[in-house]
């Protein structure tokens, strides 16, 4: 705490247990800010979800705290550390989307790629790490597919190997960009399951998440943004019916907030 | 007078006057067809055209001269041209549509191996007739030296027809360019009329052949619809834009070119062009790079000022030096970080923004209005005075900042 | 197949072979990251890069013109970017104005200089010219065991040889930072692998090998040497490291075939003379392409792409 100078009070540093800490964060693609001075903290050990409409800027924030795409301000602290420092700790889901599935590869190589760090350029893929991409394959239920080409598989099997890939990184931190966005329930599940284990070991995980029915049973600390930070905090106290009409307006309190008032209600 | 000025007047001979004309009218229908190309995203497929192009001249030689005739009337010689040009877009459309190859490598590889089969038909020739080719190299590079009375005629006929077919087709082109699925839905026959284009393309690129030559004739069609690009958001307008600075390289190009020794005609086309567009991607408003580069920094500024004085009503200390800075430099702070009585009012003013910006989502039902929330956009501009009124109304009456 | 193969043709086949797979090796990855038009690019400035280094140095050497080759390249590179970035505009349309214009500069700057004491001519930079790569000293087999007749090997054996070498060898250490930043740039980035620099470094070593290749083959048809094997290779096999074997063997078939059917081809058909090899070169490639496209076991499209998936 620094002290008071002339009447202010001077904010505090960033909590260096948080697992992942912004401050003062703006992106903005060409004139207009998607993500504009924001101010979030993640907890270590939890399951948190980042929500807000579309264009709100949800993977914007993901990508930028990774130092995906360049911030115009803003400061990222993972650990208590800078990203550059911490980066061995930190484990990335991209959108399915985001890459070219006809690529030329196999299932195994791409759960592999989670390895290269700890590898390096010519370090050869020992006989342990091998075996720990299978195991990661398996733990995602993919075990079978390994020599298949990514091409080939469904949208959510594609999702499990790239959870698979995220786990070979061994990290305390996970980043999931929309994990469950066009997959089917059984791979919705799985990849629930493998996140909640993640948790009772002790890691933390942040995912860009847009169902909202489902935020209650999923996570445990919620971010709602719409370009600025709305609010922040765990579920059962933030996530409430105003949060949410703030974060989404009007047009969303006409159709679910009942709903999901009673869902929470229920609980 | 000088030879450029003479040249300038369609002064300096009949072959001068004619070629200075077709290369105009030439550069208008490249300007404009390639407008139709650079908005489909497919720049590029000119290229191999182009280049598609030489062993259709081979051919056509080979071909004449196996018949009895000299193989050099360039009528000819430009039929053949359009025939390989055309068998090579059929390819690169067979490959993308066939295969998982993306259309990038299609272009190449036709370009490549046609280029190649070009080569070889070339020394072919050679060797068939040796010294009876003369001239067929030109078509690498283009060269209006030497060129026949008939030649100019061909280029200048071929380049008004061009111009007209633009003009006949832009309507369905310009539907397409900019919107396939809409021109489907209208009932238009998007592939055709695709082909169509590239027929037009094709013919700018076989009348060009002879001026600037079967490489260069692509920035014919690419760099004025580029630079029309930088002076116009609307559609119609570009291929207008991009037909006069065509126009313009083309007939600067010849009439430089003919006022002057070693000066070929198509690179000096080329280079005209170029600096047009050099001076449009600096110098445009709006979307040139000065205006680009004056433009972020500004909103950079705003981002920042803003962002000092939302931490100036929080009473956070403001971390960045910039921001410090800019609200230093406009008396907001003082150099320590203090705020002045300025500073307070300002920050008191964005504070209430803000809460006015919150109260107008609880009330506002209408998403695309809230939705125009950036945090810079200042809350004037997205509703009306008595909406502000409204939104004051029910936050009650505005707080100070700091030392309060 | 004596003393005259080793004099006249032992070299050419040798110096194309190796051109096409200095070639074919970087090709593989521009393919897959929608960037194959960027050896169009990269070759057609050569012409202007070798221009400028005889007018600076004045003299045919064969380093100068490398080094000029080269520098154009990577000119050319920074200006695409530069225009992609300042101007918004799409790579393909970014490449065309740059090289064009580049292309231009070089044949205005060649025709206002005084060329003709030169053996420099446009056609040759552009054709190629890979028959007159013979090895004047050799007369049989021997002579690959007489350091006499090694010295007078044409320069441009060891230098391709050099290039050649040094991209199979970045291609192997740089192979991972390839591999993951064409499939998942995002993900590499993540990692802490600097992306953006492991795109220019294939850029560059692309635009070294056209420079190294131009003189064997012309500096056109280098464009079907980056893409025609690869290409072919990708409708073979859904493995990169198979990918990039297919494409080294398909690079290897073109310049020999190539070079024996320039040779020999018209002979049979009763002509009197050879053809372009580095035409037939490409020719050949394009043969071999388009039989991948008719017969390639994993020619059609089936997972789902970019755009599919969004």
């Amino acid at each position: 705490m620094v002290a008071a100078q002339d009447g202010r009070i001077a904010q505090e540093p960033p909590p260096s247990d948080a697992a992942l800490a912004v401050r003062g964060l703006t992106v903005s693609y060409g004139e207009k800010p998607a993500v504009f001075s924001v101010d979030a903290t993640f907890p270590a050990k939890t399951m948190s979800a980042i929500i807000g409409p579309n264009g709100a800027g949800k993977s914007t924030l993901l990508k930028a705290a990774l130092g995906v795409i360049p911030r115009l301000s803003g400061e990222i602290l993972v650990f208590g550390k800078p990203i550059d420092q911490a980066r061995d700790r930190i484990a990335y889901v991209p959108q399915r989307a985001s890459v070219d599935w006809d690529f030329p590869t196999t299932v195994l190589d791409v759960v592999q790629m989670g390895l290269y760090r700890k590898v390096g350029l010519l370090g050869r893929l020992s006989g342990a790490m091998a075996a720990r991409a299978r195991d990661c394959l398996a733990r995602v239920g993919m075990q079978d597919f390994a020599h298949r080409q990514i091409g080939q598989l469904s949208g959510g099997q594609q999702q499990r190997v790239f959870l698979a890939r995220a786990l070979a990184q061994d990290a305390d931190l996970y980043l999931l960009d929309e994990p469950f966005a066009g997959v089917d329930a059984a791979t919705e599940r799985a990849i629930i399951d493998v996140l909640k284990t993640l948790q009772s070991e002790g890691k933390a995980v942040v995912a860009v998440h847009h169902d909202l029915s489902t935020v209650r049973d999923y996570f445990d600390h919620v971010f709602l943004i719409n370009v600025r930070r709305i609010a922040e905090g765990p579920v059962a106290t933030t996530f409430t019916a105003e949060t949410l009409q703030a974060t989404y307006g009007g047009r969303l309190a006409a159709t679910h907030l009942d709903e999901l008032a009673v869902a929470g209600g229920a609980q | 007078m000088s030879p450029f000025f003479e040249a300038l007047l369609l002064q300096a001979g009949y072959n001068a006057a004619l070629v200075a004309i077709g290369a105009a009218l030439l550069g208008f229908a490249a300007g404009s067809s390639g407008t139709f190309l650079f908005l489909r995203k497919r720049a590029l497929v000119s290229d191999a055209v182009a280049h598609a192009t030489l062993p259709g001249v081979g051919l056509a030689f080979i071909v004449m001269v196996s018949l009895g005739g000299d193989g050099r009337s360039l009528l000819g010689l430009l039929l053949g041209s359009a025939l390989t040009a055309w068998i090579g877009l059929l390819t690169i459309e067979w490959i993308t549509r066939r295969t998982r190859l993306a259309e990038d490598a299609a272009i190449g590889a036709v370009l490549g191996v046609f280029f190649g089969i070009g080569i070889v038909l070339l020394t072919v020739i050679q060797s068939m007739s040796a010294g009876r080719q003369a001239g067929l190299e030109s078509f690498l590079l283009g060269s209006t030296a030497g060129m026949l009375f008939q030649d100019a005629v061909v280029i200048a006929v071929g380049g008004s027809l061009t111009v007209f077919a633009t003009w006949l087709l832009r309507r369905p082109m310009t539907l397409v360019a900019f919107d396939g699925d809409y021109a489907a839905a209208l009932g238009y026959d998007v592939r055709r009329i695709d082909l169509l284009m590239m027929g037009l393309v094709m013919a700018v690129t076989v009348i060009g052949l002879k001026l600037v030559g079967l490489i260069l004739i692509v920035a014919m069609l690419i760099i004025p619809a580029v630079t029309a690009r930088f002076w116009t958001e609307r559609s119609g307008r570009v291929i207008w834009v991009a037909g006069a600075v065509g126009g313009l390289s083309g007939y600067l190009g010849a009439v430089l070119s003919a006022s002057a020794p070693a000066l070929p005609t198509g690179p000096i086309i080329v280079l005209v062009a170029a600096v047009l567009f050099v001076v449009s991607l600096l110098f445009a408003p709006g979307r040139g790079v000065l205006a680009a580069v004056l433009r972020h920094r500004s909103f950079q500024a705003r981002v920042h000022r803003r962002q000092g004085l939302l931490a100036l009503a929080a009473q956070h200390p403001i971390r960045e030096a910039y921001t410090l800075r800019l609200l230093a430099r406009e008396g907001l702070v003082r150099p320590d970080g203090v705020p002045t009585e300025a500073g307070r009012a300002q920050a008191a003013k964005v504070a209430r923004d803000e809460r006015r910006w919150d109260v107008a989502r609880e009330i506002h039902q209408d998403a695309g209005l809230t939705g125009r929330y950036d945090g810079v956009t200042p809350i004037e501009e997205v509703f009306t005075a008595d909406e502000i009124t409204e939104f004051d109304r029910r936050l009650g009456p505005p707080t100070a900042v700091g030392g309060a | 197949m004596g003393a005259e193969f080793v004099q006249f043709s032992l070299t050419p086949i040798l110096i194309g072979t190796l051109a096409a797979i200095a070639c074919a090796l970087p090709g593989n990855f521009l393919i897959l990251r929608r960037q194959a038009l960027i050896g169009d690019a990269i070759s057609h400035v050569v012409l202007p890069g070798i221009v400028v280094a005889f007018l600076l140095t004045g003299v045919v050497a064969a380093i100068p013109m490398l080094l000029g080759a080269a520098g154009a390249a990577v000119v050319a590179v920074i200006l695409i970017e530069a225009v992609k970035r300042l101007g918004g505009i799409e790579p393909g349309a970014a490449m065309g104005v740059v090289f064009t214009t580049m292309f231009a500069a070089g044949v205005l700057i060649l025709e206002q200089s005084d060329t003709s004491r030169v053996h420099l001519d446009v056609e040759h930079a552009l054709m190629g010219n890979l028959e007159s790569l013979i090895w004047f000293r050799a007369d049989g087999w021997g002579s690959l065991l007489d350091p006499v007749a090694l010295a007078s090997l044409p320069d441009e054996l060891p230098r391709i040889a050099i290039v050649c070498a040094m991209v199979v060898a970045l291609t192997v250490l740089f192979w991972r930072w390839l591999k993951i930043s064409t499939f998942d740039e995002g993900f590499a980035e993540a990692l802490g692998i600097p992306s953006a620099a492991v795109g220019f470094g294939l850029v560059l070593t692309a635009a070294v090998a056209a420079v190294a290749a131009f003189d064997a083959v012309g500096s056109i048809i280098v464009i079907a040497m980056f893409i025609c094997p690869p290409a072919a290779a990708r409708l073979m096999t859904n493995r990169l490291e198979r990918q990039v074997w297919w494409s080294v063997a398909f690079a290897t078939l073109s310049a020999v075939l190539g070079y024996v059917l320039a040779g020999y081809g018209p002979l049979w058909f009763g002509a009197t003379h050879a053809v372009s090899a580095a035409g037939m070169i490409a020719v050949v490639s394009g043969a071999i392409l388009g039989l991948a496209c008719l017969f390639g076991p994993h020619r059609s499209r089936i997972g789902i792409g970019r755009q599919d998936a969004a």
